[in-house]
């Protein structure tokens, strides 16, 4: 294999893993704050229709994006009303909320069945671009992809480094201290509820304006679970969510390729394999209790409700 | 540093009628308070009697129905904690307000409101905790630490914020003798830098010993204010209760029968990363005598409870005998069945289901041991329904149980009440092993007197009783033999009679691991058993 | 404005009862909105979907059939949510029963015999359960997430059937359409009505309805299931083994879900095809829900969503509604059973004006 289609590899590793980095970082925020929002995947779709949408009305990806990040955010603001004011059993919710979502987008979406979609192009820089091999990998990337890599710096600068991820982490291990210290428990969860449904906003909109691009009803098909999935793998800790992310883009991108190569494995079940790679690797981790239950936010996915 | 004089301190706090009501309970009803500057106050009432319901609202964690609070004689709203700590009222917490993930520096930043920097922090922290005498490693992580070394992190961090009024919250509760009197130390320097401290207990020898004015709270409403140093014991119980206690009466100490349970060099690892290990315990609990567990909590008590009761089963069968039979293979109903009774430290959620009435609170512990009386059809196990409800109103007549309606849900009882329902659950079955965790944690006074003369008549009549606990006086007023749990160990049990309080307390300390040079923990197990 | 829960002392039995009315009745006001808003007569569009399916006789009978495998299936998932147990992957199970029980007409597509039926539907029930005990064995051994692992398999088995029915089971005279070959009668199961659409399969499901409620609020079984899911630790008090109730609780409703998968099978396509996976598995779970995890409860629970799924071909037909209006209303109801159940244990009260902080 050459040099050329070994970059173009990596660049399609680096489109299949960045929706599941998205996803998976926005949740894993929800999560450090005590909160379980199975609802990922349906916020995923709904950012992956609005997205579309939007670039379709506007004719710019980027508003597209933009709308996206909205639609995933606010989608989420229903979870969390309920789970945080209602205090209802949030893997109910977080169901409820991924059955919605696939519902509605599919009626949002309706229109836009089949239509030729607008694609986020890569960025293109004079030179840097151009520079053999590295250039296209480092610096001929969509803006989303670039995004993707800055969110896991960010949040793990703010959970470890800034009194405000301080107070979202002691808000996980203990909303009844922390709620008696005058930490705003159930303010900083809607917070983190909002931004899991933006970075799910915005993963969706990479699948239909980068990755695919086109509307296609369930496109989603079950990422949003396996970026659920990636947080318990990386056991709550942002670094190890871009290797899981990338792990399971390559084990994505392998299946495709093993598909074109002809290989006489039906294609059913090379694409059965990212879905019986995270059970695998669910198992493997859940083996190491210890280190699951030190990590494990201790608070997550109870509900919590102040006296006053 | 001022030495203050007591009472002759500037007014600090006066608290002016206040009310706080949760739906129909009025847990505060126009209470009044004033604390002067450089005294140490006690705020003291049974359990339930709305102490920390005031001071939760001192501390802007609650906020009052009605009522006012003055501050340094201005009227101040105190709308959340921070509000608290601006104005210098700290505050340590009776179930600490702590992060068992997080550093000890970590904890402390938490409540300090803005933004500080790490580095600077752990200095300040070491400094204050040098100058105090209360030792912290700044980087530990909170949730390795003993309670001991958790509540001088609550003290720390209070002092950080140089707080002129601090709340502390059943302090001793948690300590060993010898730790509550460094923390009385402590205590009585702060006084005498001027600062003040409301103290809230319901031990009223230290009230006795540090205070020199109190506050009585019963039922919400304040009923009456002393100088503790001027009273008996029993006179402010008395102010306390509001009615005399019967006293708890044991006649046949020391009228000891055959082993009826064993455990025989018993030891578990411990199940999760922040669980205590057991450490090759021993001991023969005989026929007709009370057998009291002391320890500070978190020293492996709920460990112990369940690896007798069989919720954690063991991997031979030696290790647990009961009533002769070997038992450390077979699981809770098993152990039932062979006349062993459990009660648990938790009412709600472990010994109880909260949302499940009571007649199917009785089924939970009863199914099988009374099989035949509450299910039908062999297999298919049909619940007879009318069974278990008559049983369970037996048991509320008993033991004298007050409750609203036919069969309310647990979760509607107060905690003595529910309390003195699970111990008549057990009680009724006239087990010839009982073995209770923390008996009356949480009980008010007239419910813990009838339960404790409840345990004391079971052994009486011929049972063995096992009561672990945190409360040393009741260790002392219920047991004949008194054995002490510490770091997953057990020390040899002694006579009520040898013990006390400074020998418990060093126990409490001491360190059951075998060491590495061999030499026999303080507590000296009985390892040489067979 | 703020908004605060109290909780109550008892939990409430009258709005345990009440909170699935409730529920209909906010989804009905959302969906008045709605029709408004789509630019619909929201009185004849409600009309359409909620009245005018019932006053057709073969209307009715398309509800029953679309009814019977949601309610088998979340009779099952009932006693999988009591016991605390998260089996999300019932649409798999269904599908693996159809499959294992599509078995013996695949492969001995000339056997005619009475005992030919019966084993069918004990094979589906057998292949359901058996696709279940993989999620059960793996959380009660391991500890893994159940959740997770029971949905992953949905899509692995949409793949593993898609390729069955396309490539080693697919009929050679088929025209090149995916799907076995037709089974012969003795495979069939039997129509309910001389000349209708529901099959057998409604009998199961009300067997299996009256059956399990007998279960969970007679029988000590039933005691477990409940206590284990309220409260883990009080069940470990009272002798009961959660990693054997996750084995129970996953076999039963993998057996339901594998049965109402071969009873579709078998007694509506007539065939194994590519068309079997419509979302059973997932509107069950609302279907549980608002029958409050009650077998009874359920079969009428299974109902109205069934007839949203009939009202819904209705309103497409005479309105051009689009039909995935069906699944926004469903997911909706959930959502609204959901918050409406908050009420059974606490109150909920508003506060205006104040100055204390809390969240929106």
């Amino acid at each position: 294999m050459d040099l050329v289609v070994i970059v173009s590899v990596i660049i399609s590793v680096c489109a299949a893993s960045t929706p599941l980095l998205l996803a998976a970082t926005g949740e894993l925020v929800v999560e450090r704050s005590g909160v379980l929002n199975l609802g990922v995947e349906g916020m995923m779709i709904i950012g992956a229709v609005t997205g579309f949408a939007m670039a379709q009305v506007t004719g710019n990806p980027y508003l597209g994006a933009l709308a996206a990040i909205a639609a995933g955010a606010f989608f989420s603001l229903l979870f969390a009303f309920l789970t945080l004011s209602l205090a209802t059993n949030q893997v109910a919710t977080g169901l409820a909320l991924t059955i919605l979502g696939l519902g509605l987008s599919g009626m949002i979406g309706e229109g836009f069945v089949g239509q030729p979609g607008i694609k986020m192009e890569a960025v293109n820089i004079p030179f840097l671009t151009d520079i053999p091999v590295v250039g296209k990998l480092l610096f001929g990337q969509d803006v989303i992809f670039y995004s993707s890599l800055i969110l896991v710096a960010a949040v793990s600068w703010f959970l470890f480094r800034t009194r405000a991820g301080l107070m979202l982490r002691s808000v996980g291990d203990n909303p009844q201290s922390a709620h008696a210290l005058g930490i705003p428990v159930i303010r900083t969860r809607y917070l983190a509820v909002l931004f899991g449904g933006a970075c799910s906003g915005l993963a969706g909109a990479h699948l239909s304006l980068v990755y695919v691009p086109q509307w296609v009803e369930g496109m989603t098909a079950g990422r949003g679970w396996i970026a659920l999935a990636l947080v318990v793998f990386a056991s709550w800790r942002p670094a190890r969510v871009l290797v899981g992310a990338y792990l399971f883009g390559a084990v994505t991108i392998a299946q495709f390729h093993a598909q074109a190569l002809g290989i006489p494995i039906p294609a059913q079940f090379l694409t059965s394999l990212p879905y019986l790679a995270t059970i695998f690797v669910l198992v493997l981790i859940a083996r190491n209790r210890r280190m699951t239950l030190i990590n494990t936010p201790a608070s997550l996915s109870q509900p919590f409700v102040p006296d006053r | 540093m001022t030495n203050s004089t007591k009472n002759t301190g500037s007014e600090l706090l006066t608290v002016t009628g206040i009310t706080k009501i949760f739906g129909t309970l009025k847990a505060n009803d126009n209470v009044d308070l004033d604390v002067n500057t450089g005294e140490i106050h006690a705020l003291l009432g049974e359990n339930g009697a709305g102490k920390s319901t005031l001071v939760k609202m001192l501390f802007g964690s609650l906020q009052p129905t009605s009522g006012s609070i003055q501050w340094r004689g201005s009227t101040v709203t105190i709308g959340s904690p921070s509000a608290a700590r601006i104005l210098g009222i700290g505050m340590v917490f009776q179930h600490f307000s702590l992060f068992d993930a997080l550093t000890v520096s970590e904890n402390i930043a938490l409540s300090l409101g803005e933004s500080v920097d790490m580095n600077d922090l752990a200095q300040k922290t070491r400094s204050v905790s040098q100058e105090y005498g209360l030792p912290l490693d700044p980087g530990a992580l909170v949730g390795d630490l003993s309670v001991g070394e958790r509540q001088r992190i609550e003290i720390v961090r209070c002092l950080l914020q140089d707080p002129a009024l601090i709340i502390l919250d059943e302090p001793t509760s948690v300590l060993t003798p010898q730790e509550a009197d460094k923390l009385f130390e402590t205590l009585e320097r702060l006084r005498d830098e001027g600062r003040s401290i409301l103290y809230i207990s319901h031990r009223l020898e230290e009230v006795k010993r540090l205070c020199s004015r109190a506050t009585i709270l019963r039922h919400g409403k304040v009923v009456g204010a002393c100088d503790p140093r001027k009273e008996t014991a029993a006179s402010l119980a008395s102010k306390m209760v509001g009615a005399d206690i019967d006293i708890v009466h044991r006649d046949n100490a020391g009228n000891t029968g055959e082993v009826l349970l064993a455990l025989n060099s018993l030891s578990m690892p411990a199940a999760t990363p922040f669980a205590m290990a057991l450490k090759n315990i021993s001991l023969d609990l005989r026929a007709g005598e009370v057998v009291g567990i002391a320890g500070v909590a978190g020293n492996g008590q709920s460990e112990l409870f369940d690896a007798i009761s069989g919720e954690a089963t063991q991997n031979n069968p030696d290790d647990v005998v009961i009533n002769g039979q070997s038992a450390g293979l077979l699981d809770i109903s098993e152990r039932r069945n062979l006349g062993a009774a459990f009660i648990p430290e938790e009412r709600l959620g472990h010994g109880a289901v909260p949302d499940f009435t009571l007649s199917e609170n009785l089924l939970l512990a009863r199914h099988q041991s009374d099989k035949d009386r509450f299910l039908k059809l062999g297999k298919i196990a049909l619940i007879n329904r009318a069974a278990v409800k008559i049983l369970a109103r037996k048991i509320v007549e008993d033991m004298d149980v007050r409750k609203s309606g036919e069969d309310p849900d647990a979760s509607a009882l107060s905690g003595g009440n529910l309390q003195k329902f699970i111990v008549g659950r057990e009680l009724d079955r006239n087990p010839d092993v009982m073995v209770v965790n923390q008996p009356t944690w949480g009980v008010d006074a007239g419910a813990a007197a009838r339960i404790r003369q409840a345990l004391i008549d079971l052994a009486t009549s011929g049972s063995a009783v096992m009561v672990i606990s945190q409360d040393l006086d009741e260790i002392f007023e219920i047991s004949d033999r008194i054995a002490v749990i510490s770091d997953g160990g057990l020390s040899a049990p002694a006579p009520a009679k040898e013990m006390t309080r400074e020998n418990i307390g060093m126990l409490m300390g001491a360190t059951h691991q075998a060491t590495s040079d061999g030499s026999a923990s303080a507590a000296g197990n009985e390892e040489a058993r067979p | 404005m703020t908004l605060f829960l109290e909780k109550r002392a008892n939990y409430s039995r009258l709005f345990s009862a009440l909170s699935p009315f409730l529920a209909l009745g906010l989804t009905l006001v959302f969906g008045t909105i709605m029709f408004t808003v789509l630019g619909q007569n929201p009185a004849e569009a409600l009309y359409i979907y909620f009245v005018l399916p019932l006053t057709d006789a073969y209307l009715i009978e398309q509800i029953v059939l679309k009814a019977t495998p949601l309610i088998l299936i979340a009779i099952g998932l009932s006693v999988c949510f009591r016991s605390g147990n998260w089996n999300i992957g019932a649409e798999g199970q269904y599908l693996i029963g159809g499959m294992i029980g599509s078995l013996i007409p695949v492969y001995f597509n000339d056997f005619q015999s009475p005992i030919v039926l019966p084993l069918m539907m004990v094979m589906g029930m057998l292949g359901g359960a058996m696709y279940a005990a993989v999620p059960a064995i793996l959380k009660s051994r391991f500890g893994t997430n159940e959740i997770l692992t029971s949905l992953m398999l949905v899509y692995v088995a949409q793949q593993f059937v898609d390729w069955l029915v396309r490539t080693p089971w697919r009929d050679p005279q088929g025209m090149g359409f995916p799907g076995t070959k037709r089974f012969n009668e003795s495979a069939v199961l039997p129509d309910l009505l001389t000349n209708g659409e529901a099959h057998w399969g409604t009998v199961f499901a009300v067997v299996a309805a009256i059956g399990t409620w007998f279960m969970l609020s007679k029988t000590m079984k039933g005691f477990e299931v409940t206590v284990l899911g309220e409260c883990p630790r009080a069940g470990r008090f009272a002798g009961f083994d959660a990693k054997k109730m996750t084995i129970f609780a996953f076999l039963f409703s993998g057996a339901l879900a594998g049965l109402a998968g071969i009873a579709e099978v078998s007694g509506s396509v007539e065939k194994l095809d590519d068309n079997l996976s419509l979302g059973y598995g997932f509107t069950a779970i609302i279907v549980a829900f608002l029958g409050r995890l009650n077998p009874l409860g359920i079969l009428a629970a299974g109902l109205i969503l069934a007839l949203s799924y009939i009202g819904g071909e209705e309103a497409q037909i005479v309105l051009q509604i689009s039909n995935r209006a069906t699944n926004v209303f469903q997911g909706l109801l959930l959502f609204f059973v959901l918050a409406t159940d908050t009420l059974i244990h606490y109150r909920i009260r508003l506060e205006f004006g104040s100055s204390v902080k809390g969240a929106s």
